[in-house]
């Protein structure tokens, strides 16, 4: 019980610091809250969905923006768009933003700043992909019901 | 193909949480959380990974869904064009969804006719009340379907009587009526004419690449031009009929009026004053017309559109019921649309014509002046039968000029429709007292001075001679297509003239509705015809299809003039047995589309 109570406790500081440092939005908790008995793992199937089909995505990208002398900013806009939408779905809050300063860059034509705020998306792609799986491993382990725990 | 597009309203209780939704997403995680969203709601959740998946589900079960959710940005098709073609088969509510919520994108979303516009992401509230836009559309079913089936109810008694296969609309008189038509069509075009019967039952699903197709021509050729064949010919797909263009093209217009309908309510009013200015043509008749027309403008302005004016008409109609007289029609109908002169019209126009019916008469011919007009004659014809009880034949629908000629040799005036009108005028007389002038006069002031004026002119008319005015109305009224269409706006107005004759026809004979119903009909609109056949036959509900008709007419005119008619159609098709009625209005849209275009050669 007491280590039941220690993980709970942990996995609260996790999930609060995904907020505090700009990972997540308010989305996340709609996803929680949408968590129910019928999907008690909604919250985590989802995020791993995310992350398995913004995959290939991410990799599009990633060569589209390889050509960077004839990079194509129309296609590399839908790209982004694309997956801005995507992040959107779990609150992938600073994911998004970066979509949008990419797009922003797509449509002044800077090849430079596309390039380079990329990188630092996959930075964070990758980063948030490993905070929230040790999130959802310290959940399964707290037990189901804490990974309702919704404090805000 | 049009039956499947229209799922049988249902009139049963409306239970939110029984909502059918199909959410369409290429990003499969949105596609499970709007899944378990939409169920979080108790709807009835089916998910979608692909638009053109989406457009199969929906053409397989025709009535399967109530709503559809779908993204904009989807690699397969465009959500636009998604939504473009479930508002063009199934009629059925979509709302669009985007993390992008740029101006631009919301308006064009709203412009293809979608009925909301969510930003990703979309949060629980947002989907707890989707429900309401398949509420509202049932709402505005079932009120057209109860209007509707005081009609049907008649129509089933004369049903039996003649259903020919070409001349569906028309009442067993008219039959005759409607074989001449056709043989004036099929000399203007023979092929026309011939698939029309041939190929009527034909479905053609109109997959997104043969629409593409159909819309490119028609962009080609440019809307205003359009016709079946033309598109036929540019599309060039060896199976296609004519037939299935036709038909595809009065969805397609239909779809677009009702886009503009719902866009565009604002503008329309400025056409009612303007009528005054000088008519081109130089026919004195049109003076009754102009009159007429005002007032359909009227009704345009005040906001009525092609739907829900159809609407807000048939349930005027109901009540006026089958009586004849002028009165009840005046006060009932016009009141539910907002607009107050609507109303004030009709009034006008009964108490004219229980006076003479001839200012009604003239009106109808007003119409042909313009190129589009063509249809318009045709229609005006038959009306013109009844009155002077010419024979048919007089009246064969093929070219305006022959009509007048044949018709009415008395007055021939230059302009087409002018010819027409006089000759009403004269048989008119017989029919009702002369006295009418000055009676209406009186009349037409206390209700509306604006129209006062016009109406004065259009007695003067009834005379015979008078002012043009009228007819240049009708232009005003088109805010988009003056220019290009303005001969179809006065078609429109001729509708509603017609209409006002009607109500005063009706009093004085039911022959005469009878006769202007058809000639509404015949002028554009199959839908017209549907609503006469049923209507006025039996029941002499004649003065109540000519309101509606009118009605109508006026809010086709604001939308958009050619579409209007199609629309129309496509609205009253519904309500009927949907099999029976698409096939007639194929037959109705080549004609029509037939004539119009020829009139525009």
């Amino acid at each position: 019980m007491e280590r039941n109570q220690q993980l709970r406790r942990q996995l609260a500081a996790m999930r609060q610091s995904l907020f505090d440092q700009g990972y997540l939005d308010e989305q996340f908790i709609q996803l929680e809250e949408l968590q129910d008995d019928a999907n008690p793992n909604f919250v985590e199937e989802v995020v791993t969905l995310y992350y398995r089909d913004s995959a290939r995505l991410l990799s599009s990208i990633e060569q589209a923006l390889e050509k960077s002398n004839t990079l194509d900013f129309n296609k590399l806009d839908t790209y982004m768009h694309q997956f801005k939408g995507s992040s959107s779905s779990i609150g992938a809050k600073k994911l998004k933003a970066e979509c949008t300063q990419i797009r922003e860059y797509c449509k002044a034509g800077n090849g430079d700043g596309c390039v380079k705020t990329f990188q630092q998306l996959k930075r964070d792609y990758a980063t948030l992909k490993k905070k929230l799986e040790s999130y959802f491993q310290v959940a399964r382990q707290a037990g189901p019901k804490e990974i309702a725990s919704r404090s805000k | 193909m049009m039956e499947n597009g229209f799922s049988s309203p249902r009139n049963d209780r409306f239970n939110p949480a029984d909502l059918r939704v199909l959410v369409v997403d290429d990003d499969p995680t949105w596609l499970k959380i709007l899944e378990k969203m939409l169920k979080k709601c108790s709807y009835e959740v089916t998910t979608c990974g692909l638009a053109r998946d989406a457009l199969s589900l929906l053409r397989e079960r025709k009535d399967g869904y109530d709503i559809v959710i779908s993204d904009v940005n989807m690699p397969d098709m465009d959500g636009f064009k998604l939504l473009e073609h479930v508002g063009l088969e199934m009629d059925l509510p979509v709302i669009m969804m985007s993390v992008d919520g740029e101006t631009s994108r919301v308006m064009k979303g709203v412009q293809h006719g979608a009925c909301d516009y969510l930003l990703k992401p979309i949060r629980m509230k947002e989907l707890r009340n989707i429900w309401q836009h398949v509420y509202r559309k049932r709402i505005h079913e079932v009120r057209d379907i109860e209007n509707i089936e005081g009609f049907e109810s008649i129509q089933m008694t004369r049903s039996g009587s003649d259903q020919s296969d070409d001349g569906h609309f028309l009442t067993g008189e008219d039959l005759t009526f409607a074989r001449k038509r056709k043989d004036a069509e099929s000399k203007h075009d023979d092929k026309d004419s011939g698939d029309a019967s041939s190929t009527k039952k034909a479905r053609v699903v109109w997959s997104v690449d043969l629409h593409q197709k159909f819309v490119k021509a028609v962009n080609q050729i440019g809307f205003d031009k359009v016709g079946p064949k033309k598109i036929l010919d540019l599309m060039n797909v060896p199976w296609l009929t004519r037939e299935n263009v036709a038909s595809h093209l009065q969805k397609y217009r239909l779809y677009l009026s009702r886009l503009q309908k719902e866009n565009e309510l604002k503008s329309a009013v400025a056409g009612i004053k303007q009528t005054d200015s000088p008519s081109k043509d130089s026919a004195n008749s049109f003076g009754l017309q102009n009159s007429i027309s005002v007032h359909h403008h009227n009704d345009v302005s005040s906001g009525s559109y092609g739907f829900s004016g159809s609407n807000s008409l048939v349930q005027n109609v109901n009540p006026k019921g089958l009586e004849g007289d002028l009165k009840g029609i005046v006060t009932i109908p016009v009141t539910e649309s907002k607009r107050p002169l609507t109303v004030d019209v009709p009034n006008q126009r009964n108490v004219r014509s229980s006076r003479s019916s001839q200012i009604g008469f003239d009106c109808s011919f007003a119409p042909g002046e313009s190129e589009v007009s063509f249809t318009a004659f045709d229609s005006t014809v038959p009306s013109q039968y009844p009155w002077s009880d010419v024979p048919q034949t007089q009246f064969k629908p093929e070219h305006k000029p022959l009509q007048l000629e044949d018709g009415f040799s008395q007055l021939s005036l230059p302009a087409r429709g002018h010819h027409i009108q006089n000759d009403r005028l004269q048989s008119c007389p017989s029919i009702s007292p002369g006295s009418s002038v000055a009676d209406r006069d009186n009349n037409l002031k206390p209700l509306d001075t604006m129209y006062k004026s016009n109406y004065a002119s259009a007695i003067s008319v009834g005379t015979a001679v008078d002012s043009f005015p009228v007819q240049t109305k009708s232009h005003m009224v088109n805010h988009q297509s003056f220019e290009a269409i303005p001969p179809a706006t006065s078609s429109m107005k001729s509708h509603g003239l017609n209409l006002s004759s009607i109500s005063d026809l009706e009093s004085a004979q039911r022959n005469i509705n009878w006769g202007i119903g058809s000639s509404l009909a015949a002028l554009d609109d199959d839908l017209q015809f549907c609503w006469l056949q049923g209507d006025c036959l039996p029941m002499n509900l004649g003065l109540q299809d000519i309101n509606c008709s009118g009605y109508n007419d006026p809010g086709l005119i604001s939308e958009v003039p050619f579409h209007l008619y199609d629309t129309m159609r496509f609205d009253y098709d519904h309500h009927y047995d949907p099999t029976e009625y698409s096939v007639i209005d194929q037959d109705g849209c080549s004609a029509i589309m037939g004539d119009n275009a020829q009139g525009q050669k």
